[in-house]
């Protein structure tokens, strides 16, 4: 479904991607880990769009984006929701306003009908009767959820997670990664999350990709990831001061 | 010190400054070309479907009727003040009884120039800097990022509107200013001074041309489009966090006040003096 061939990305003297080549199968959900700082926020941001790339290629069901103009990424970017790090829900719209904001763009539904369907997708990630709200008025994992239900709402066939777990308790946490299953398993998307958090990476992940030095270095199920024999990833995953990785950056 | 040698040997200047500062250059032309593209993109935008009315009509609301307040006040006072000088100026270099020949030179001056001047520069600082500070906000909280993934492209919702509701009430304002601050000198030389009210008016009517209104008028639809873009363009290149958009917000208000100068002094020279 999502084809990454060779995407170098540089901003200035800093190389960030060097050569990212990643394949991500439909229905699969792809969990991307690396250190912070590492490039996964810039390597999503390519999928749909928001970044064009130095050099190489990306397709979509098989249209190469990256040489898109703007109006034809549009119809590419509808096949994608997004749920951004810190939800990025617009402030000065409610949020219902939010949840229906891309319905309103992207299908020809009526206002009664966008009505019905911003409920169901603020019900799907369990909450109700916050459509009047302002986004300040909610607490950080109610932000996530809002942003999740704006992201699902127009029924997108992938859905990109930025570090979903970010930012919040365990336990929300926790909530969060039952949704993106949830995802998956009721409206068969294929999802691309990128975190370093391995707890959620285990939980929903069906294979894992780990960005080192602008390159996927390791590619596998949660259970070869564990059993790898690759020093960065081993690292990595138990979360250890000591090793390969620099601690410097 | 490269900067004390690139004053004191003339023929060496522009090769020192390129020299020792070649980043000043580079940001000068990139700016400059970021700004050049900002506004392509949206004047190609404005003729697009869909429009985004209900964001225009916030804007008119908020760059109009909000600003109003602002205006009739500086309006006012520049009146006075205005009204005032001219006042001095005719009783000290024409002589006592002249001062109601005054009213045609304080409309004129006040249209064609200070209320254009005030109501662009008092924009600029209200709703050039919020324009500035809120699409920085959004870029910095991924906000705008957001817009994209949803549909809705950037230029078209954020810049458009804000271009066109800046193009079409900042002439509504000058005309609006033009009123208070004719009003302020009219209420100094003949209410509070005791100047002939019937000459002042006359000599007012005789002399302001529906041009004079006009040019002021023109030139305020042009700096409404310069805070607008620079206000945008500010937000949408804003980075680094609270700080990014603290520097955003004064760029903005700082760079369109002093485009605003700058162009006036040239639209007042190329605009005709009068059509007649």
């Amino acid at each position: 479904m999502i084809r990454i061939i060779g995407i170098h990305k540089a901003f200035g003297t800093q190389k960030v991607l060097r050569g990212v080549n990643l394949d991500v199968e439909r229905g699969e959900t792809m969990v991307i880990i690396g250190r912070s700082g590492s490039g996964k926020s810039v390597l999503i941001k390519h999928l749909i769009g928001l970044i064009k790339p130095d050099r190489g290629e990306i397709y979509v069901d098989g249209v190469e984006i990256t040489r898109l103009n703007e109006r034809e990424i549009h119809r590419t970017t509808r096949k994608f929701g997004m749920l951004f790090q810190g939800a990025a829900l617009f402030d000065s719209l409610t949020v219902a306003q939010n949840v229906g904001f891309g319905l309103e763009r992207y299908t020809n539904y009526s206002s009664q009908e966008i009505k019905v369907l911003i409920k169901d997708s603020l019900a799907k990630v369990g909450l109700r009767d916050v459509e009047n709200v302002m986004p300040y008025e909610l607490s950080g994992g109610m932000k996530k959820r809002v942003g999740l239900a704006r992201a699902i709402a127009y029924k997108p066939e992938i859905i990109l997670y930025d570090e979903p777990s970010t930012g919040i308790d365990p336990i929300r946490a926790d909530g969060i990664n039952e949704l993106i299953i949830m995802m998956k398993k009721e409206l068969g998307v294929t999802s691309v999350v990128i975190t370093h958090d391995m707890v959620s990476a285990y939980k929903v992940a069906d294979r894992i990709a780990m960005l080192y030095e602008g390159e996927i270095i390791e590619t596998g199920t949660p259970e070869e990831i564990r059993q790898t024999s690759n020093p960065v990833v081993q690292q990595f995953i138990h979360g250890r001061a000591e090793g390969p990785i620099e601690q410097c950056c | 010190m490269p900067g004390l040698l690139i004053w004191n040997t003339a023929p060496l200047n522009l090769k020192m400054v390129l020299r020792t500062k070649p980043s000043l250059f580079i940001l000068f032309f990139q700016q400059l070309g970021e700004l050049s593209l900002l506004s392509f993109k949206s004047f190609g935008n404005i003729f697009r479907r869909p429009w985004e009315k209900k964001i225009f009509l916030q804007q008119l609301e908020e760059v109009g009727v909000r600003s109003l307040p602002v205006v009739s006040l500086t309006a006012a006072f520049g009146g006075l003040v205005y009204g005032l000088q001219t006042y001095v100026a005719f009783h000290r270099y024409v002589g006592p009884g002249s001062e109601a020949y005054g009213g045609a030179v304080i409309s004129l001056g006040l249209a064609k120039e200070l209320i254009p001047i005030l109501v662009g520069l008092m924009v600029a600082g209200r709703v050039g800097s919020a324009m500035a500070a809120e699409i920085g906000t959004m870029k910095i909280t991924e906000q705008v990022d957001a817009l994209f993934t949803l549909g809705a492209d950037p230029n078209r919702y954020l810049v458009v509107p804000r271009v066109m509701a800046c193009f079409i009430m900042l002439p509504c304002l000058t005309l609006f200013g033009d009123f208070i601050g004719m009003l302020g000198g009219y209420l100094y030389n003949v209410v509070a001074m005791g100047v002939n009210r019937t000459i002042y008016v006359k000599n007012t009517l005789l002399y302001l041309e529906l041009w004079d209104i006009l040019s002021g008028v023109s030139k305020a639809a042009v700096f409404g489009v310069i805070i607008a873009l620079i206000g945008c363009w500010q937000g949408l290149t804003a980075k680094g966090g609270a700080e990014g958009v603290g520097r955003a917000t004064t760029r903005a208000a700082v760079l369109s006040s002093i485009s605003i100068l700058i162009v006036n002094f040239f639209l007042s020279k190329l605009l005709p003096a009068s059509l007649g």
